[in-house]
């Protein structure tokens, strides 16, 4: 249990716009120190709510109903927002998404990045320069002056999502949310980034929360992987172990949706009828246990 | 597959933009900031420039006309008005009054107005509702009765002028600042920011604030013409200045009753409010092109 860095246990969501919809149905993960864990699923799946849950950014339309999250034994949801803002940025960080929308569009990178090793690592304003230029050369950016002069409109989306990266792993945090950081990347900077992620991470022993929806970058970074399809967790287990030998049908139908380099003449074949059917079959099966359960 | 481009930042355009530059080569940013500082020197320095005194009196020489026109006094550029004043000495000591009020009135309307608008534009909820409620029941009154209103209650005097500009203009700033709060919150760079545990006031002012600060100037520079229009307007119905203090808008209102006798008594304080409110607005709309950095790829 001391190992344990991140649990989430029986966490629920609904969505308060579409008429209390559920998104999250009881699901539980574990993120061991050092270790990375991915969330697959395609859309809607509720992979980004999890992260957004923990880091306390849950839209307002979405209500969190029930479960908690568990940080190195303190329960995020019953921290008071001072507590949770004490917390953030120092032993938890974020990557984001989209680099194109993450950087304010008004300062330069400079600001940004020293803002958060000023007001989160209580660094003087010129350690922070000398760390931020640091920062910059550990994700191989090779004129960290120039780039810390920039505006981001001026950097590539490969650049941004460095930037971003290294403002993350900067914080020293003991666990960073990384919700589709690859996903607005092209291919070949996308590896890079993974690369990047994995070496940063085993460097300091960060434990990573890595949501996806590629199957395919998934494999290549995580130790431990959650398959996830409509808020219910479908499968978890060692990223060998699920991808090699998947328990469930949503799984298998999963990998055969991502194409092949090796068998071109295989993959991108659409989730079959039959399992659809028995997916929402069980997420029927599901609610109904809830509710019987909430009715007594 | 195996092709990965060099990790150097050839890929990033990489000259740090100098807004400085930028702004230097805006030919509206040059030609109306140009005049405004030509203004502003003119005021500074008006006992300087001024050829005459403004207030000395020669019934001898009323209503000569502008020089260049027959019967026109050497010396008198401008020509003088129905008691023999310097009509372009005058104009240079009027624009003391309207660029201070101007500068402090927008000013002030602005630090107040943008002040409420940062809050109610991400505090939300009790903040939002009160803050708006009274920028409605505010902008419910007819400005330029209220500002008369106002001068009235106060006594006249810059002081009052200043006042009644900020009480009744506060509103156009926190409109418009709200309004972009709220459209700035939702922006990613602030969930990465709520993320990452800044505080409110951190996010605010670090994060949400610059990026209004491009609307803010050119709101700020559009409300410094409308100041100059508001002062005149208030000196025309003598609730300005004193009368011995010679402002455009008071020029204006001796000039309409010899109108007929001697046009430029009218003519040139209107000409200098109508330049002055052109380059304000002219700057104001240069500078939001040339500070906006996502405008300014």
């Amino acid at each position: 249990m001391s190992e344990l860095r991140l649990s989430i246990t029986a966490l629920s969501a609904i969505s308060l716009r579409d008429g209390n919809r559920p998104i999250l149905r009881r699901v539980s993960l574990m993120v061991d120190v050092g270790e990375v864990h991915g969330i697959v699923g395609e859309s809607g799946a509720g992979k980004s709510t999890i992260a957004k849950a923990v880091l306390g950014i849950v839209p307002t339309q979405v209500r969190l109903t029930g479960g908690r999250i568990d940080f190195e034994g303190r329960n995020l949801l019953a921290l008071s927002a001072n507590d949770l803002r004490a917390l953030l940025g120092r032993d938890i960080a974020l990557v984001p998404q989209d680099p194109a929308t993450a950087l304010n569009p008004s300062r330069r990178i400079d600001a940004q990045m020293t803002d958060g090793l000023r007001l989160k690592r209580g660094l003087s304003a010129r350690q922070a320069r000398l760390r931020a230029r640091a920062l910059l050369e550990e994700v191989q950016i090779r004129d960290p002056d120039r780039v810390l002069a920039s505006y981001p409109h001026q950097l590539s989306g490969g650049m941004r999502q460095r930037v971003l990266i290294a403002s993350a792993f900067g914080l020293e945090p003991k666990l960073v949310i990384a919700d589709e950081p690859t996903t607005a990347l092209d291919v070949t900077v996308q590896k890079q980034i993974l690369r990047l992620i994995r070496s940063l991470q085993e460097r300091h022993g960060t434990s990573v929360l890595f949501v996806s929806h590629d199957l395919g970058v998934v494999a290549k970074i995580c130790d431990r992987l959650t398959v996830m399809y409509m808020g219910k967790v479908m499968e978890q287990g060692g990223t060998a172990k699920v991808l090699s030998s998947p328990q469930h049908a949503y799984t298998r139908a999963l990998l055969a949706a991502n194409p092949r380099y090796d068998r071109p003449d295989t993959g991108l074949e659409p989730t079959p009828p039959e399992v659809l059917t028995a997916l929402r079959a069980e997420i029927a099966a599901f609610d109904r246990g809830a509710r019987e359960a909430e009715h007594g | 597959m195996n092709y990965e481009p060099p990790l150097s930042t050839a890929d990033a355009v990489l000259r740090p933009p100098a807004v400085a530059g930028r702004l230097a080569r805006d030919p509206k940013v040059v030609v109306a900031g140009g005049f405004i500082l030509l203004l502003i020197i003119v005021a500074v320095a008006a006992p300087l420039i001024a050829p005459h005194d403004p207030l000395a009196q020669n019934l001898l020489t009323a209503t000569a006309p502008p020089a260049g026109f027959a019967d026109a006094e050497p010396g008198f550029w401008l020509g003088t008005d129905g008691l023999g004043r310097d009509v372009l000495s005058r104009i240079i000591f009027g624009a003391r009054v309207s660029l201070t009020v101007a500068f402090v009135a927008a000013g002030f309307a602005c630090l107040i107005g943008s002040l409420l608008g940062l809050m109610a534009g991400y505090l939300g909820s009790i903040a939002e509702a009160v803050i708006s409620r009274l920028v409605d029941i505010w902008m419910a009154f007819p400005p330029v009765l209220l500002s008369i209103l106002l001068v009235a209650v106060l006594g006249t005097g810059l002081h009052s002028v200043i006042a009644a500009i900020v009480v009744i203009d506060w509103t156009r700033f926190c409109r418009v600042v709200r309004t972009e709060t709220m459209a700035q919150a939702q922006m990613d760079y602030v969930v990465a920011a709520r993320a990452i545990g800044f505080t409110r006031a951190a996010i605010l002012f670090r994060e949400i604030l610059p990026n209004v600060v491009p609307v803010l100037i050119a709101l700020l520079t559009l409300e410094m013409g409308i100041a100059v229009v508001v002062e005149a307007i208030l000196s025309f119905v003598g609730l300005s200045v004193s009368s011995d203090t010679p402002t455009w808008g008071g020029m204006i209102a001796e000039g309409r009753q010899i109108v007929h006798e001697a046009w430029w008594v009218l003519a040139a304080p209107l000409a200098a409010l109508f330049a002055a409110v052109v380059a304000f607005n002219q700057l104001g709309d240069g500078l939001a092109r040339s500070l906006d950095p996502v405008l300014r790829r």
